[in-house]
């Protein structure tokens, strides 16, 4: 009881704050106060007013609009990049963590090897052998997410296998199938719900990171690395506009690292 | 000695993998340098010649042996774009990546051990969930966010020092290094916040031992207790993370050398990448993947000699 009101003001702020952005990318995907993409010769660089929430650009676009359907497809990466990478991980993980055998050993030491390096050093390896692209931003964090989910579902599969409510499952002619994806599968869940939000925060970080170099997703398509990339050349003259996009990356990724904190404070780690 | 003999034999081999990896993924690239080299409408006869002088028409393993034989004497062959050797044009480039490594990672030792000592040290119950908000909030921000943040506050408003206008080592050591003072801090901060937080875990659980009870009841004061007793051992788990840190430091100081304009290796392997300058990408791709594994390398030793009872098993 002790430990659950302490992990809940975490659980809450984060959920709500999560919340909030989620609502606020859902909108973006319909509705935004301007067109992103609409250019305004007379309204460059304003400052955020009630007319503009967050100022405008170097061609008079409103930040807010393009703020919200950047954050739109950084979400839709991030989210694609989680599910790509936790999919595959969680099967990779639960069958050589409940089979074992070489198969189980090599596997483990590639992701044991891949996870050592940066993400970011592979993803530049990656992304030079496919192209930018926010197709390809997804491909390549979404294999280099792989180990992370694959090690901790192992884990846990390893240590349900010798369980008695698993032997006795076997015992009474439960497929493996089953066993796999019935009986251990709910177990794992309060561990890789945490690890799927910290997944998702990287993936976030990741794709920021890798457009605000040139090498995620490219000028015409929206991405928030991409405008911070941008706002860059106008610190000076617009410094609202790395405030509007940085600071939609900030309360994104807050938003998840403050649910995941809960979340394992919830399970008392 | 036996285990670290066997553990140097593990490290010569991942050596190798990792440069061979490295070395076949540039190779696999679509689009052909000789394209690049002589243009679209070069005649095929030219583009067989120069792919026979660039030893392009000889199997993979044969040139990944050829090269890295190179690279064992220090050739790390000739850059595409500038026709000079690769060596030339990273051996100015390297120390400035590697000071502006070794100062943010100086940065997040000197800053996370005592914050995390104090995070640890916190009894009442609201103040510690401020200090671990705050600390998730730090966690949160990008580095190369934070680095513009520290471009427009320190650079552009309080006139500290000139964004872009970036100081070589050759002019003036001295104005180097306080150029590089933002970049670093601007890597360093959301690192320690992380080591903060395993840090300050690691104390707590410290603190519930018995042998802290055993000090207790000896009467030590609770000081001596956090620093002498359970500081060293709250330390061991954070020697691997520190390693991790400093692989991670290095490559998030590709992205800041950007903010900056840090002319490092950072933004020499992002021109090769879009140049299709491989050899150039290549040796720095490698060089990088090497000092991760010799950095995890280390920390594992470290890890040992910090821990007796991971020596005697």
């Amino acid at each position: 009881m002790k430990k659950k009101t302490k992990g809940n003001s975490f659980l809450y702020s984060g959920a709500v704050l999560s919340g909030v952005m989620t609502l606020l990318i859902l909108l973006g995907a319909f509705w935004t106060p301007y067109s992103p993409t609409a250019m305004d010769a007379s309204a460059k660089f304003q400052p955020p007013s009630p007319a503009h929430l967050l100022g405008t650009d170097n061609f008079g676009r409103d930040i807010f609009s393009r703020v919200l359907q950047g954050a739109d497809s950084s979400f839709l990466i991030a989210l694609c990049v989680v599910l790509f990478s936790c999919v595959l991980g969680v099967l990779i993980g639960s069958l050589c963590g409940y089979y074992g055998g070489l198969a189980d050993l090599v596997l483990t030491r590639i992701c044991d090897s891949i996870t050592a390096f940066p993400a970011i050093l592979l993803a530049l390896v990656v992304v030079s052998l496919t192209g930018p692209g926010a197709g390809n931003v997804v491909l390549a964090l979404g294999i280099l997410f792989i180990p992370s989910f694959a090690r901790l579902t192992r884990g846990e599969f390893a240590r349900c296998r010798d369980q008695n409510y698993i032997k006795s499952a076997r015992i009474m002619g439960v497929g493996s199938f089953r066993i796999l994806f019935r009986h251990i599968l709910p177990n794992t869940f309060p561990v890789l719900l945490p690890a799927v939000t910290i997944g998702f925060n990287n993936a976030i970080l990741s794709e920021a990171s890798m457009s605000f170099l040139g090498i995620g997703v490219q000028p015409t398509e929206a991405s928030l690395g991409l405008m911070l990339s941008d706002s860059q050349t106008y610190l000076q003259s617009a410094p609202w506009y790395a405030f509007g996009a940085g600071g939609a990356v900030v309360l994104l990724v807050l938003g998840f690292s403050l649910l995941s904190e809960g979340l394992q404070r919830q399970n008392g780690a | 000695m036996k285990q670290i003999l066997r553990k140097i034999a593990a490290l010569i081999i991942t050596l190798f993998l990792v440069s061979l990896l490295a070395f076949l993924a540039f190779q696999v690239i679509p689009g052909d340098p000789t394209t690049k080299l002589l243009g679209t409408e070069a005649t095929p006869e030219a583009r067989a010649a120069l792919r026979s002088q660039l030893g392009l028409d000889r199997p993979v393993l044969a040139r990944y042996f050829a090269w890295l034989a190179g690279v064992l004497r220090g050739d790390f062959g000739e850059s595409y774009s500038y026709h000079m050797p690769v060596w030339d044009m990273l051996s100015d480039k390297l120390p400035l990546t590697g000071l502006l490594t070794g100062l943010s990672f100086l940065f997040t030792l000197l800053l996370s051990i005592p914050l995390g000592v104090l995070a640890g040290s916190i009894r009442s119950r609201a103040l510690d969930n401020l200090f671990a908000a705050l600390d998730q909030v730090v966690m949160s921000v990008p580095p190369f966010f934070i680095g513009m943040l520290a471009c427009w506050l320190f650079g552009l408003v309080l006139r500290l020092f000139s964004p872009g206008a970036f100081v070589s080592y050759e002019d003036s050591w001295t104005g180097c290094l306080a150029y590089l003072v933002f970049p670093a801090l601007s890597i360093a901060l959301p690192r320690t916040a992380m080591t903060v937080k395993l840090l300050r875990g690691a104390i707590r659980q410290e603190m519930e031992q018995d042998y802290i009870r055993t000090a207790r009841s000896r009467g030590g004061s609770r000081a001596r207790q956090l620093l002498w007793h359970a500081l060293p051992n709250a330390l061991i788990p954070v020697i691997t993370f520190m390693a991790v840190s400093l692989a991670e430091i290095m490559t998030a100081s590709i992205i800041i050398e950007q903010v900056f304009t840090v002319p490092g290796i950072g933004r020499l392997l992002l021109a090769s990448i879009s140049n299709r300058d491989f050899p150039v990408a290549q040796a720095i791709v490698v060089l990088l993947a090497a000092w991760i594994v010799l950095v995890n390398f280390a920390a594992d030793l470290l890890y040992q000699l910090a821990d007796p009872r991971i020596r005697l098993r």
